[in-house]
């Protein structure tokens, strides 16, 4: 469904890469977590997989199209196959839920009794049967999250990419947005979550590709969240062991709230 | 689907941005008024120029029934007064005079009658009322003077006219009116272009969360830019209709309630030249507004 070919990419000349011959592939209704610290190229591998930017070298395949070489007129029928929510929501705050998930499809050129139906049905999916009238602010954080969703998945894309969609959330709220994706995983759209949350990736055990410095330092079928710093020195067994890209696992140790 | 929600786009834009939609409209309709205007003084040029005007300098007017200069003591010039008068232009000034064109007096009305299709004052004119004419093309058309002195007095020729002398004072200056409405209206749509190109940037800007999200879920290109194109078009459009209607309006109480009046001998512009006119002002409103659009959307609005 998607793959990277020892994918490179630099923002700036002579920057530090981004990303560093990545080379990742996922299957057709797969789940993966893109786990690993600030700065390790998990946004960008997903704006690659958007096509908001291009590879600097190798290839990525999105849905068997060469997407680094696909021409600027045929990204919207790119797009139209992808679903993307992000951390802020992104809900246009001057129309009702209703009205942000119908624009989705309005602006590509539905017709209104197509809009009429699925509106509703996705709504409910994502349970805000009966909000659809109530703007975002009238919204709890994690009901708006959902109205994220629902735009995202309401022209039914095969890949659904979320950037740390629970990053704004509280454990609670992040764990019925966690069981949403899942109900959408299971209707067969592959999914891939940027994130920071450990709790949820290491209670989700799904498959899991750790970046660090844009390199794939990890790329486990049902792994964990990995390790991470102590806070606490003292609490942890040896944090300097954690080194990036060292390979070594250490005792999984994971620090809440963070 | 589509075009209704194109629509609410396009309308919400407009309200958004009023008063900057207001500036484009005021300015589009000043500068095409000043196009419009620089079209208008050529038309009037071209109503002056008869058809001979570019094919000669020189017109020879031949006695006509009942005048009073001398050399028409015989009444009308008859064809041998006339044959004389070529034979000396073929022979005398065979140097000066390149071209020779001889007007009857059924040719001169038939010119009339298409430059007046109404009658002139009201009255019915027929053949024998035109003056038969030979028209002159100079080799050079310094040369007026030696023509003049040369023609003058003969038997059958009432006047010699130098048709430059007559007009050029008048084109000159109607030119000069036209370079400095031209001028006028290349700095105000210079002044139209650079707003248009704000008011796009404004409300791109003022819409770069839809945009945004219109870009991610695979909006084609050209519906998130429609909504732009448009507002600058309408604005733009708006104003040209406006510089049509003003235009109308100058001319129908400047032209052709007043000028007419007062000075009659002259075929002036009428409100069908502005009808002829105003087409090509919404023309450069939309080529305009596209201009504009194709700077900003590049910039702003790129998928
Ligand atoms: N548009 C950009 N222009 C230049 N550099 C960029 C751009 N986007 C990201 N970068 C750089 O690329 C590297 C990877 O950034 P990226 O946003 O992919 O990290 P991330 O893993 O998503 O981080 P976070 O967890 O904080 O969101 C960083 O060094 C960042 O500064
Ligand atoms: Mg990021």
């Amino acid at each position: 469904m998607i793959r990277f070919e020892n994918v490179s990419k630099v923002y700036a000349r002579g920057a530090r890469p981004a990303l560093d011959q990545v080379s990742v592939d996922v299957e057709r209704g797969e789940f993966v977590f893109l786990v690993g610290a600030s700065g390790s190229g998990k946004s960008t591998f997903l704006s690659l997989v958007l096509r908001e930017q291009r590879p600097t070298r190798g290839r990525v395949y999105v849905a068997g199209r060469d997407v680094a070489n696909l021409s600027g007129w045929r990204v919207p029928t790119l797009r139209r196959q992808l679903g993307v929510v992000f951390q802020d929501f992104r809900l246009l705050q001057n129309k009702t839920v209703h009205e942000n998930v119908a624009f989705a499809l309005q602006v590509i050129g539905k017709p209104r009794h197509v809009i009429r139906d699925t509106v509703p049905e996705v709504l409910d999916m994502v349970g805000l049967a009966g909000k659809g009238k109530r703007m975002p602010t009238e919204l709890s954080g994690g009901e708006q999250q959902r109205a994220a969703i629902a735009r995202a998945i309401v022209n039914r894309p095969q890949i659904l990419l979320a950037d740390e969609p629970t990053g704004n959330l509280d454990p609670t709220t992040s764990l019925g947005i966690m069981r949403l994706l899942d109900r959408i995983n299971r209707t067969g759209t592959t999914v891939i979550m940027a994130t920071h949350d450990d709790e949820i990736v290491n209670e989700m055990r799904r498959r899991v590709v750790e970046l660090s410095d844009g390199v794939v330092v990890r790329d486990e079928a049902r792994g964990g969240y990995g390790e991470r710093e102590a806070i606490l020195p003292d609490v942890g067994a040896s944090p300097v062991l954690d080194a990036p890209g060292s390979g070594t696992r250490a005792p999984v140790q994971t620090v809440r709230g963070s | 689907m589509r075009f209704q929600f194109v629509l609410g786009e396009v309308v919400s834009g407009l309200r958004r941005n009023t008063t900057m939609v207001v500036a484009v409209v005021l300015v589009t309709f000043v500068s095409l008024t000043f196009v419009g205007a620089a079209a208008l003084l050529q038309a009037q040029i071209g109503k002056l120029k008869d058809d001979w005007y570019d094919l000669v300098e020189v017109s020879v007017f031949l006695c006509p029934e009942g005048s009073v200069s001398p050399t028409c003591a015989t009444g009308e010039a008859t064809d041998d007064q006339i044959d004389a008068v070529r034979q000396v232009i073929d022979t005398e000034l065979s140097s000066q005079v390149s071209k020779v064109y001889f007007e009857s007096k059924q040719q001169a009305f038939e010119a009339f009658s298409e430059r007046y299709p109404d009658g002139y004052q009201g009255t019915q004119l027929t053949a024998d009322d035109m003056q038969a004419s030979l028209r002159l093309k100079l080799t050079d058309a310094e040369q007026f003077a030696v023509v003049s002195d040369v023609l003058s007095g003969r038997d059958g020729v009432e006047i010699v006219e130098d048709q430059r002398a007559v007009f050029e004072p008048l084109f000159r200056t109607l030119n000069v009116a036209t370079l400095l409405a031209a001028g006028l209206a290349g700095v105000m749509l210079l002044a139209a272009v650079l707003l248009i190109t704000t008011t796009i940037r404004l409300s791109a800007v003022s819409r770069r969360k839809e945009t945004e999200i219109m870009r991610l879920v695979g909006a084609s290109n050209l519906f998130i830019q429609l909504p732009f194109l448009l507002e600058g078009a309408l604005a733009a459009v708006l104003g040209s209709l406006l510089a049509g209607g003003g235009l109308w309006l100058a001319v129908r109480f400047m032209v052709s309630d007043w000028l007419e009046r007062s000075v009659d001998w002259v075929a002036y512009v009428s409100e069908v030249d502005v009808f002829r006119v105003a087409p090509l002002l919404v023309v450069m409103a939309v080529a305009l507004a596209a201009l504009s659009s194709f700077f900003m959307l590049n910039r702003y609005t790129r998928i």
